[in-house]
């Protein structure tokens, strides 16, 4: 842990200890949210209405709901990289954070999994 | 290994937000974080919502639309205190979703923003004060004209 000098000690002992990972995977998850949410407006924009049988119908196909399942992913991945940050700027508690953290990822992997299972229920016609 | 010792004098603390004076890149800063959160706590569940109610059947999304996107001018608040909060809820819901394609737009702007200081552009300072005050304002404009589109078409 450093070299005794003032910045040796701190360096690396940011609110986050670590980072360079976090910050490419922000990066490369925000790429993944440019393309897929642009499909996603785009798409909403160019359906006639809104009702359910339009909606219903679009979603069905696979590439729709393949492009759906990946944006889903790829937001959720992002959000939960983006709320640590926030966490670790507000949050300075260790064992605060610990369970804030413990509860994102819950949260994180149950919406992945909950959006994920509507959308191939709603791709396998369920 | 021997620690270098802290000088005794106090030193400098950060200033806080109430001593700072704005500038645009602060601003655009903190509207990344707050837009950011917004859209994970309330975008994603928004999503979740939004999917469910169409994997659930016609009558999921029925109730969906009717809670999220109710016909405002038809809302029924005579009945008791669970009407008035229904309608209540559901003038707050439109103001969301509203507010999530704000959000969005904001977040996605000044998302390709943050790109661009990553491979060490736009860091002059009157580049960088303009561009801050450009990316939200170029937000707002594609919110209007997503919703433009969507209503007027």
């Amino acid at each position: 842990m450093g070299n005794g000098t003032s910045i040796g000690r701190v360096r690396g002992l940011g609110s986050a200890h670590s980072g360079s990972h976090h910050w490419l995977m922000q990066r490369f998850t925000a790429v993944g949210n440019v393309v897929t949410t642009i499909w996603f407006v785009v798409s909403l924009l160019l359906l006639p209405n809104f009702n359910f049988i339009t909606v219903h119908d679009w979603l069905i196909h696979p590439v729709p709901a393949v492009m759906l399942g990946l944006m889903i992913v790829t937001t959720v991945w992002h959000a939960r990289l983006g709320m640590q940050v926030m966490i670790e700027d507000y949050v300075h508690d260790a064992g605060a954070k610990f369970a804030v953290f413990a509860a994102l990822n819950l949260a994180s992997f149950g919406a992945v999994g909950f959006g994920l299972l509507c959308v191939i229920r709603l791709a396998l016609g369920a | 290994m021997a620690h270098a010792t802290p000088g005794p004098k106090a030193r400098p603390l950060s200033p806080h937000l109430q001593i700072w004076r704005w500038g645009p890149a602060m601003a655009v800063s903190i509207l990344h974080r707050i837009t950011g959160n917004g859209l994970a706590v309330v975008g994603i569940p928004m999503l979740l919502w939004w999917v469910s109610a169409v994997a659930g059947g016609p009558d999921a999304y029925a109730k969906f639309a009717g809670w999220v996107w109710a016909d405002c001018s038809n809302l029924v608040w005579f009945g008791g205190l669970e009407f008035i909060l229904g309608a209540l809820v559901r003038i707050a819901l439109k103001i969301a979703l509203v507010g999530l394609s704000w959000a969005f737009f904001t977040h996605l702007a000044s998302g390709i923003r943050h790109f661009v200081l990553d491979i060490g552009a736009g860091f002059e300072l009157e580049k960088n004060a303009f561009w801050s005050v450009v990316t939200p304002i170029l937000a707002i404009l594609l919110t209007a004209a997503f919703w433009a589109a969507l209503l007027l078409r």
